[in-house]
């Protein structure tokens, strides 16, 4: 992982940077895509964008790859404006779309070989299967593979011409989980030879396992940027402690636990050496059994959902999660 | 990178694609074969007489499906292939590239016009070896090149045109065929149209490009008067898809 940036730092210098933006805006029509974005990304750094449908993710990326042009704000990628067709930019991006878009009669060879002739300095093809993991599939057309091998090469395709930054646009949608796992370890090959990731995703998992840093975007606005431990708070967020009592006996009252209608109990405490220690000797004392213990932080889901207006299933106050299960 | 050698690199991977896609083959490569077949074996036998011009039929429909031959090659090969890849995303890809987008539809387009020539070629030596039918030769030859060349390269701009209207893939084929069939029909390549028909279809033959395109290269298989203003009004029929497709041509899928 890459050291920190921190979150709303001005950069020093552009060229720092893969990814600068700034106040960036899109409408169509009355309709405000994206309302002053800023962010930024450091070369070398896997960053991803979170939001929900139509928060303005897909937006902002594709007037980051040059598909779309913007209202106004200032945009600078690898140090080219990505609004100027007349720039080298394409030589230097690797993009996977939203949708898996690949030839369904040329072989995986022939794909990744066609698009690889486009670039100034491609990467030998042979080297790019085998990043992606198709080596076996290398004569197979492309009609004959599993939509999971299909996304793969289209991931292939994005590395054909060696870039400098890729885009992933979704890229596990779909997958099964071990698919899933297979295309994190081909992100994470990509991080260490030195690329820079600009990721979207719906999966929280998958944000905490590959990026460096995270932003969510949120109708049209980035609403928290940070490290996956960091962002929203989470790191300073206060554990709870949850359990279960025997019927009729009630927590200690020093530590100011809610009991709930399935009779768990919980407190929210700073100081976790103490609340446990507290707990714990009083069960002893009182010879109380201790039914369920756990400890429970926010995850980086509970965080997403909160600034995105979601609400999750378990605890619509304090979204909470199990971190350390206790006895049961 | 020099965008004419990628462009012309980019005709093999359309060529190998190409052969793989069983329906593209089969609708553009066989079927104007086939109907060759069909409509020498139903109405192949004996003379038509065309603006005082005495014409054996099966030379009027070897001449006939080397037009349809050729129109199927690009106009609707084009209209149906690349909605589809269009709508499957790859087109939104190359724009993504460093090859220019209109590398790759030239790519396309030059494809489709070989595939066209060849038609032609093999629809010529297929007639005359099995149905004795006359081919373009000599001086008509030069005439009959330049009416091919036009007419192909027309019909593959009129192909990329009609692609703006199509909604999705599903509805590519339907509507690629609902506005070539009738034109085919009316402009007598699959049935001739004799000198009393109705007004109405006349002024249709007059006005659209595929009886025009048909008479050009009839011209060169029996050695009738050619007549250039056949060529301007296939040629501008092109210049106007060329211009429909500058316009409203889309890379993305249509959503």
């Amino acid at each position: 992982m890459v050291d920190e940036v921190v979150g709303g730092a001005t950069p020093r210098d552009d060229h720092e940077y893969a990814v600068v933006v700034r106040g960036l805006t899109k409408s169509y029509g009355s309709v405000k895509a994206v309302g002053g974005v800023d962010f930024h990304i450091a070369r070398g750094e896997v960053f991803a964008l979170l939001g929900p449908n139509g928060a303005g993710k897909t937006t902002t990326v594709e007037i980051l790859e040059g598909f779309r042009q913007r209202d106004g704000g200032e945009v600078s990628v690898l140090g080219h404006d990505p609004g100027n067709p007349q720039s080298k930019l394409r030589d230097l991006l690797g993009i996977v779309l939203q949708s898996t878009a690949v030839d369904p009669y040329l072989t995986v060879e022939e794909m990744i070989g066609m698009f690889a002739h486009f670039f100034p300095h491609p990467r030998p093809v042979g080297e790019v299967i085998e990043l992606v993991g198709l080596s076996a599939e290398r004569t197979t057309r492309v009609v004959k593979l599993s939509g999971g091998q299909q996304r793969r090469l289209d991931v292939a395709i994005a590395l054909a011409g060696d870039p400098e930054l890729l885009f992933l646009d979704e890229p596990t949608t779909g997958f099964d989980p071990s698919a899933r796992r297979g295309a994190w370890e081909v992100v994470r090959n990509l991080a260490a030879l030195g690329k820079t990731v600009l990721l979207t995703t719906h999966y929280m998992d998958e944000a905490q396992y590959l990026a460096d840093r995270v932003a969510v975007i949120a109708s049209g606005r980035i609403v928290a940027e940070g490290t996956p431990a960091t962002l929203g708070g989470r790191d300073h967020a206060r554990p709870r402690v949850r359990f279960r009592l025997p019927a009729g006996i009630l927590p200690p009252a020093e530590l100011v636990a809610e009991t709930d209608a399935e009779g768990f109990s919980a407190f929210a405490t700073e100081d976790l050496t103490l609340g446990l220690h507290t707990l714990t000797n009083w069960a002893l004392d009182n010879a109380v059994v201790i039914e369920g213990l756990e400890i429970i932080r926010p995850t980086l889901e509970d965080i997403y959902l909160q600034l995105t207006g979601g609400v999750t299933a378990r605890d619509p106050d304090l979204p909470v999660d199990p971190v350390v299960e206790g006895s049961r | 990178m020099n965008s004419l050698r990628l462009t012309l690199w980019q005709v093999r991977y359309t060529n190998k694609a190409y052969w793989r896609n069983p329906a593209a083959a089969f609708f553009t490569f066989l079927f104007p074969l086939m109907f060759l077949v069909i409509f020498t074996a139903l109405l192949g036998h004996g003379h038509i007489v065309l603006s005082g011009h005495r014409i054996s039929l099966s030379t009027y429909y070897v001449a006939a499906m080397a037009s349809f031959a050729v129109i199927s090659a690009s106009y609707v090969n084009l209209g149906v292939g690349v909605t589809f890849q269009r709508d499957s995303g790859i087109l939104k890809r190359i724009g993504g590239s460093p090859l220019p987008g209109w590398a790759y539809l030239t790519a396309r387009v030059i494809h489709a016009m070989l595939m066209a020539v060849l038609l032609v070629i093999i629809t010529a030596v297929f007639g005359r070896a099995f149905y004795g039918a006359a081919v373009p030769s000599g001086k008509d030859l030069i005439f009959f090149v330049v009416m091919l060349v036009v007419g192909s390269a027309s019909f593959c701009a009129l192909g990329l045109a009609v692609t703006a209207p199509i909604p999705n893939a599903e509805a590519a084929t339907a509507i690629v065929n609902a506005t070539m069939l009738p034109l085919l029909f009316l402009s007598g390549v699959f049935i001739p149209i004799g000198d009393h028909a109705p007004a109405w279809i006349q002024w249709v033959g007059r006005v659209f490009p595929v009886k025009h395109f048909a008479d050009g290269l009839q011209a060169g298989f029996v050695g009738s008067a050619f007549h250039w203003n056949d060529v301007l009004v296939v040629a501008a029929w092109g210049v106007a898809g060329l211009l429909v497709a500058a316009r409203y041509f889309s890379w993305e899928p249509r959503r």
